[in-house]
């Protein structure tokens, strides 16, 4: 695969690791309640060449990516983990938007900078087979107002079709300078329907001294699809960090998040949504580590689960020895529409130092009886009240999207779904301006 | 426009959490007539709201509730909103999410046309505007998921404007006076006044102070203790248990 000698041997030496790691287990604490027991890496093969860019069914979903989107600084598309195409219409000079492989020889875009150690299996995987990474560096006090559009398509192999089905391992790494400021959009889609295929996608992102990054990332795959995202991500002093989560499609669709506050006085904020439908499994790993003194860090992830899906969220809160005056929030809360749904709430707190101040807090239940007679007392009935609470919840989480350019979207994608788990049609109600 | 539309309430026993707490209440309101139901705290007024539109947990034993003879009891709250029966919460409900217009427009298009007649002109966000001047309402608010982040006054505000909106044929109003203060019951009572003639509204008000009273023109009161009516009348008699209080009502038993 190209690039530039920094990459191959990363890759090498991935490969090495990969001969001695073990793959993820559900005895693990990270893997509870997964079900990666069932990966079988042998069903899949790593895609090696650029695929055909001519699919239709990806180019129908950009255009109406780019149709939602049409705000932008560029858009950028990934098929299988292949750069496919970058538009820089709006981009502000001296900001790159670009292949890793065809940045200097040996700059290698900056992957590994965040995520420099080892990582577990999967990471290692990503290491060895991403074909190319997208490299997003805004410089020092540059400030993009429009965001960043990367679309991800995962091409994957229908039901019908014979042999392995295709593995994709997308890398992006985003750089943030000192006092710049940036936005960036993650959509993972893939062939709709039964077309099964793997999405192992890493992210690196790191923020420097006075900058700002927002990040949203969206997973919308097909059913069958298998999604295990990784984000790694670091603000340094007085940084903003960011990050918002919806993980939507796929069989079983993982985020793990991991946001460091590496310099004193840096935020970092952290959203998430998933919505079960079906029997899909939804899985939120989040970290807020803090490693320096004067840091916040605050989460909101909510979710719901319908039919007979199943969500995990575990999160943990970790406050080194030094991290003084830390201030870290934590909020899970779920909505179980469905007696055969599950979800399960794990949250964690890892505390070295006093002087600090840290809350976790999560719920799971169903619609609240409170919330649902007092609309039905507005002549609302029940399942049409029950509506409207779900996409309300999901409103109050995708509102706080740090890129408000996604709401629409993501207020239809979530209403769409809805509609088919709750038996409704999407009737008038839509969004709100 | 003045209705002709009658309430009645006939017998009406009442559990809240297991026990009975509204012992047999007979009251008639019609088309225009401001009732109010007076009582100390713990008196059964909130049950007895909440009996007439049907919230899971407080189970009706006995009696009946028809609107123009049709029984409510035993059918769901919002068949009783259709029905034409409003409730103004004491605590409104927040909604995450759920903002007041989306919300009304999905009451107003299930309910099809108000009960109380289709009010004139204007699209919903047109009337909700109207409503929200009309009581002081901060325009601010109606963007604001349902009850969200509002002051216990602005809640019950925001109450008013729905029963503005949905225009209901009878209103029962649940202690609609706690948390507001002078201004706001000025305001508040003004405008369900006026929706007495506008459209005919009905309007039964529970409540245990007299604040109300001095703003709200009630053309009965009654007097609740224990979980029944023990006396009813006009003004006068609000008057009269300004000076009294409950305290005789309570020790004739």
């Amino acid at each position: 695969m190209p690039g530039p000698e920094t990459l191959r041997r990363r890759r090498a030496e991935a490969v090495e690791d990969l001969a001695t790691l073990p793959l993820p287990s559900e005895k693990e604490e990270v893997w509870r309640y997964t079900p990666i027991d069932a990966l079988d890496l042998d069903a899949h093969r790593p895609v090696l060449s650029a695929p055909d860019a001519a699919d239709t069914r990806a180019r129908a979903f950009v255009d109406g990516l780019a149709a939602d989107l049409a705000d932008r600084s560029a858009l950028v598309v990934v098929h299988d983990g292949w750069l496919d195409r970058v538009d820089r219409d709006g981009l502000a000079p001296g900001v790159v938007v670009d292949a890793a492989t065809r940045l200097g020889a040996d700059a290698g875009g900056g992957v590994g900078t965040v995520l420099t150690g080892g990582g577990d299996a999967l990471t290692r995987l990503n290491d060895a087979f991403f074909p190319d990474a997208v490299v997003v560096d805004v410089p020092d006090g540059v400030v993009l107002e429009a965001p960043i559009v990367i679309v991800h398509w995962a091409a994957g192999l229908s039901a019908r079709g014979e042999g392995l089905a295709p593995a994709a391992f997308p890398r992006t790494v985003v750089r943030v300078g000192k006092n710049a400021a940036a936005s960036v959009v993650e959509v993972a889609a893939g062939a709709p329907g039964d077309a099964r295929s793997l999405v192992v996608p890493v992210t690196e992102l790191s923020v420097g001294d006075g900058g700002r990054l927002a990040h949203v990332a969206v997973q919308v795959l097909g059913p069958s699809a298998w999604y295990l995202g990784r984000i790694a991500a670091t603000a340094g002093r007085d940084a903003t960090l960011r990050v918002f989560t919806a993980g939507l499609g796929a069989a079983y669709g993982r985020f793990r998040v991991d946001a460091v506050a590496t310099g004193a006085g840096a935020s970092t904020e952290l959203r998430s949504a998933y919505l079960g439908t079906g029997d899909q499994v939804h899985d939120v790993r989040t970290l807020q580590d803090h490693a320096a003194p004067h840091t916040t860090s605050d989460l909101l992830c909510k979710g719901a689960v319908a039919g007979t899906s199943r969500s995990v969220y575990s999160g943990l809160i970790r406050v080194r020895r030094g991290a003084v005056r830390t201030n870290a929030f934590q909020t899970n809360r779920n909505l179980v529409l469905d007696e055969r749904a599950h979800a399960d709430s794990v949250p964690n707190l890892d505390i070295e130092e006093n002087d600090v101040r840290c809350s976790h807090a999560s719920t799971v239940g169903p619609v609240d009886e409170d919330q649902r007679y007092y609309l039905e007392s507005r002549g609302i009935p029940p399942e049409r009240a029950e509506r409207l609470i779900v996409l309300g919840f999901f409103d109050d989480i995708v509102d706080r999207s740090p890129v408000p350019a996604v709401l629409d979207r993501l207020r239809r994608e979530v209403a769409v779904r809805l509609a088919g788990a709750l038996g409704l049609g999407e009737g008038t109600v839509s969004g709100n301006g | 426009m003045t209705g002709g539309h009658v309430l009645e309430v006939e017998g009406l026993r009442a559990e809240a959490g297991g026990r009975e707490v509204v012992h047999g209440v007979d009251l008639v309101v019609r088309s225009g007539e401001v009732h109010v139901v007076m009582g100390p705290n713990g008196s059964g007024k909130s049950t007895l709201a909440h009996a007439l539109m049907g919230r899971p947990g407080t189970e009706v034993t006995a009696g009946s509730v028809r609107l123009d003879g049709h029984e409510l009891v035993g059918r769901p709250s919002w068949e009783r909103a259709r029905a034409g029966l409003f409730l103004a919460l004491q605590q409104p409900i927040e909604v995450p999410g759920v903002q007041l217009e989306r919300m009304l427009a999905e009451a107003t298009q299930t309910v099809g046309d108000a009960p109380g007649g289709s009010p004139s002109g204007g699209s919903l966000a047109d009337r909700l505007r109207r409503e929200a001047g009309a009581i002081g309402f901060d325009e601010r608010f109606l963007v604001r998921p349902l009850n969200v982040d509002l002051s216990g006054g602005e809640r019950k505000r925001n109450e008013v404007l729905q029963l503005g909106v949905l225009r209901p044929r009878f209103a029962v109003l649940d202690e609609i006076d706690s948390g507001l203060d002078v201004d706001a019951i000025r305001a508040v009572a003004r405008r369900i006044e006026s929706a007495t003639t506008e459209w005919g509204l009905g309007v039964l008000a529970v409540t245990h102070f007299h604040r109300l009273l001095m703003e709200l023109r009630a053309d009965v009161v009654h007097v609740m203790v224990d979980g029944r009516l023990v006396a009813s009348g006009d003004q006068a008699l609000a008057e009269e248990l300004e000076q009294t209080g409950y305290a005789a009502y309570a020790s004739e038993r």
